[in-house]
């Protein structure tokens, strides 16, 4: 985002005020409220946020997977600088696993449970190349290797269940890779996994990205894998993106009092912390009140009357980084000396 | 630490889960989920557990609480082995020793009110007489920081992070002594995870609780942890004061699980031991080191010969490791014989 102007097409993905709500019996539950962000074309962006926040239904609009009672109401996908709101289900369907690929946390559930690992590679190598069944045998060999599963001659003829649980998100890599894309969606590839067994994965995950230079969209909830494979990052609140910055603003001058907040209140293994943690009072408002204002006025510590009545803007800087937040507007009606970064540290 | 009084005595704790098979549904082989461990717990302090998953920590938690009879070895709680009390005896001590889990949701009625919960644990325990029973309940509440006037709601009612509060006040409501945290703040979102942290470290000061805390994240153990364990396949590897285990660590298992957390220092470059391969079947562990099939630095002795735990030069008191080649890899006379 530094630096010159970017042209469309220098952006893998570029999302615009994307709006998909929930229609449950009595009310609207805006999961996705006009969000917004860029990915450079082979760049990791990151995607970090509460649970309930909107990334997984974010990624799921991408791919227009979106099920009842769920709808995109609005907004702009452009991949390679086309909307994919504007396709066709079959033009969809030839995009998903051959362009866009995705990757699930939990790999017993996207993996068919009875077809071989062979069989669902192999069936990727088919659809999207039209290869025939030896040549696709041989080349799902090849791919099970570069995602470093041992004796993959013998690995192909099993089933999912009998391999363990880093094995299987590795075969899930292997799949969503199969076709070379030119964007990989990883929904909390690692959540699930050992933290030994997520530095091999991440570790094949970078290394293959810059190997077939490809755009990633990474969901998760861990900062540490943030600081290690990102280049950009995007925090969501409440279905908006309420930061998203370069990774080195975020971790050194992170500017939203949520992401601030955020990141105090991670203990880390690697320094000590005196005393309590640093917390976010309260909790994330439910979809039935939500505030009218600033969504994150209820818990921020610098809260005002503006950010409880309206509704602060996506702001870009200079520097393309961009923030939601009254603080940093003209309109700021607290105190101008304020430092976001001294926060309170209590129980309540 | 040495002349604070112990509170809990392990002693060759073993746990063997049995598998069936065969024609006759007879016991073919066993899990051997916690094999020989031995431990101390210390009153008023915070002794963690950490490991990756299988590794028998939960296994170890339960078989303290005997919620699954152990196979053999010693659980001495207060200066009693509590494995050869009877049922009503064992009914007597179950009220100082408290377990709080992951998913707190599992673990309470759904259909009853907070108010239920709670009296309902304190009537099982007879723990409070019955009319004070009411006012202890609102007690709690504020005590955990929900607030009396939420008391005759229903836990679908509050968040995940007010829930888990929900299981530590049903925990303190019979005033343990020991408190068993089995991934208590895992499945809460970090925000929500640093208040549920404070406020148990709050509790421990104010009512001097004794925590085993069982957890994979080590971030959260560094900060809430007096001494730590860290236990691979069924096995302790290293036990420690929380500073000498992060900074004076001796086991190749500690060593590679500290350097595979990701960490949000963008400046610290740091060398990253990966391992090769996962964790071995706890069915069929390997002989020996049961981390030698992984280990950088595994030698002929690795495979024959089971490690004890043991200090040695250059290390704290109380501080073990169960290692061959402890003493040459810290020298650096020891370099890894497999390229990691
Ligand atoms: N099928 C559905 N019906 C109604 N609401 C839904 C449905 N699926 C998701 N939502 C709501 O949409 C919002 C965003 O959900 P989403 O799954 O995107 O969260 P997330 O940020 O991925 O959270 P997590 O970190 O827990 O995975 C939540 O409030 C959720 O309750
Ligand atoms: N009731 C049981 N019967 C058979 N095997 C069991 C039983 N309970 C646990 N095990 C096995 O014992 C081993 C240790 O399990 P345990 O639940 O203690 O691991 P853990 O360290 O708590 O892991 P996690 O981090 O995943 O919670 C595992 O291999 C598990 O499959
Ligand atoms: S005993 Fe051997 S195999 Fe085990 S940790 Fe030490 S060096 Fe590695
Ligand atoms: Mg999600
Ligand atoms: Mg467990």
């Amino acid at each position: 985002m530094t630096g010159a102007p970017n042209p469309s097409y220098d952006n893998i993905l570029e999302i615009k005020n994307l709006q998909t709500s929930f229609f449950t019996k009595d009310l609207e539950v805006k999961a996705v409220d006009g969000v917004s962000f860029n990915i450079p074309k082979g760049k990791v962006l990151g995607v970090v946020g509460e649970s309930g926040s909107g990334k997984s239904i974010t990624s799921l609009s991408i791919l227009r997977l979106i099920e009842e009672p769920g709808k995109i109401k609005g907004g702009e996908i452009l991949f390679k600088g086309e909307n994919l709101l504007d396709k066709s289900e079959a033009q969809m369907r030839k995009i998903r696993g051959n362009e866009i690929s995705m990757i699930f946390q939990e790999p017993m559930t996207s993996l068919n449970p009875t077809f071989t690992v062979g069989q669902q590679i192999s069936e990727s190598f088919r659809i999207h190349e039209g290869l025939g069944k030896k040549e696709a045998k041989k080349k799902s060999i090849e791919m099970l290797k570069l995602v470093g599963i041992p004796s993959p001659e013998k690995r192909i003829n099993q089933y999912p269940f009998e391999l363990s649980g880093g094995m299987r998100q590795r075969v899930m890599i292997a799949i969503a890779l199969a076709c070379n894309p030119d964007l990989l969606i990883a929904d909390e590839p690692t959540t699930a996994l050992d933290v030994t067994i997520q530095a091999q994965i991440l570790d094949l995950m970078k290394e293959l990205q810059e190997k077939l230079d490809m755009g990633i969209l990474l969901i998760t909830h861990d900062l540490g894998v943030v600081a290690e494979t990102c280049d950009y990052v995007a925090v969501m609140y409440c279905g908006k993106v309420v930061e998203f910055t370069d990774k080195k603003t975020l971790f050194t001058e992170p500017k939203h009092p949520y992401t601030v907040g955020l990141m105090q209140s991670v203990p880390q293994h690697d320094q000590d912390v005196d005393g309590d943690l640093a917390v976010i009072r309260g909790s994330v408002p439910s979809p039935a009140d939500m505030p009218q204002g600033c969504r994150f006025a209820p818990r921020c510590p610098f809260a005002t009357d503006l950010c409880r009545n309206k509704l602060p803007d996506l702001e870009t800087d200079e520097e393309g980084n961009q923030i939601r937040c009254w603080i940093y507007s003209d309109e700021w009606d607290g105190d101008p000396e304020v430092n976001v970064h001294e926060q309170s540290k209590s129980t309540s | 630490m040495n002349n604070q009084k112990v509170l809990l005595k392990v002693d060759d704790l073993k746990q063997y889960f049995p598998i069936k098979g065969g024609f006759f549904g007879r016991t073919v082989n066993h899990v051997k989920a916690v094999d020989d461990i031995s431990f101390e717990v210390y009153e008023g302090e915070t002794l963690s557990i950490v490991g990756e998953s299988g590794c028998g920590k939960s296994t170890t938690g339960r078989a303290v609480l005997r919620l699954d009879e152990p196979t053999d070895g010693k659980v001495e709680f207060d200066g009693t082995n509590i494995l050869e009390l009877n049922k009503k005896e064992m009914n007597k001590f179950r009220k100082d020793m408290q377990i709080i889990f992951q998913d707190p949701y599992a673990s309470i009625n759904p259909r009853h009110t907070v108010r239920q919960i709670l009296t309902e644990a304190m009537e099982i325990q007879n723990a409070v007489p019955k009319h004070e029973r009411n006012d202890r309940v609102k007690e709690l509440m504020e005590t955990v920081g929900l607030g009396a006037h939420q008391i005759d709601r229903h836990p679908h009612e509050f968040s995940g992070g007010q829930r888990q509060r929900i299981g530590i006040a049903r925990a303190l409501s019979v005033d343990p002594k020991l408190i068993i945290a089995d991934e208590a703040v895992s499945a809460l979102d970090v925000s929500i995870q640093a208040q549920v942290i404070n406020l148990l470290k709050k509790l421990q000061r104010e009512f001097k609780l004794t925590y085993l805390f069982i957890s994979h994240d080590l971030g959260v153990v560094r900060h809430i942890s007096d001494r730590i364990i860290v236990m691979y396949l069924g096995k302790v590897v290293e036990i420690a004061d929380k500073k000498s285990l992060f900074t004076n660590n001796m086991h190749p298992y500690t060593k590679a699980l500290l350097s595979a957390i990701p960490s949000t220092d963008l400046e610290a470059k740091k060398e990253r031991i990966t391992l090769k391969g996962d964790v071995p079947s706890p069915i069929d562990p390997p002989e020996g080191c049961r981390f030698h099939t992984r280990c950088p630095f595994a030698t002929d002795i690795c495979r024959t010969k089971v490690p004890e735990l043991r200090n040695t030069e250059g290390m704290k008191d109380g501080h073990r490791a169960a290692c061959h080649h402890m003493e040459a890899i810290r020298s650096g006379e020891h370099q890894p014989t497999v390229n990691a």
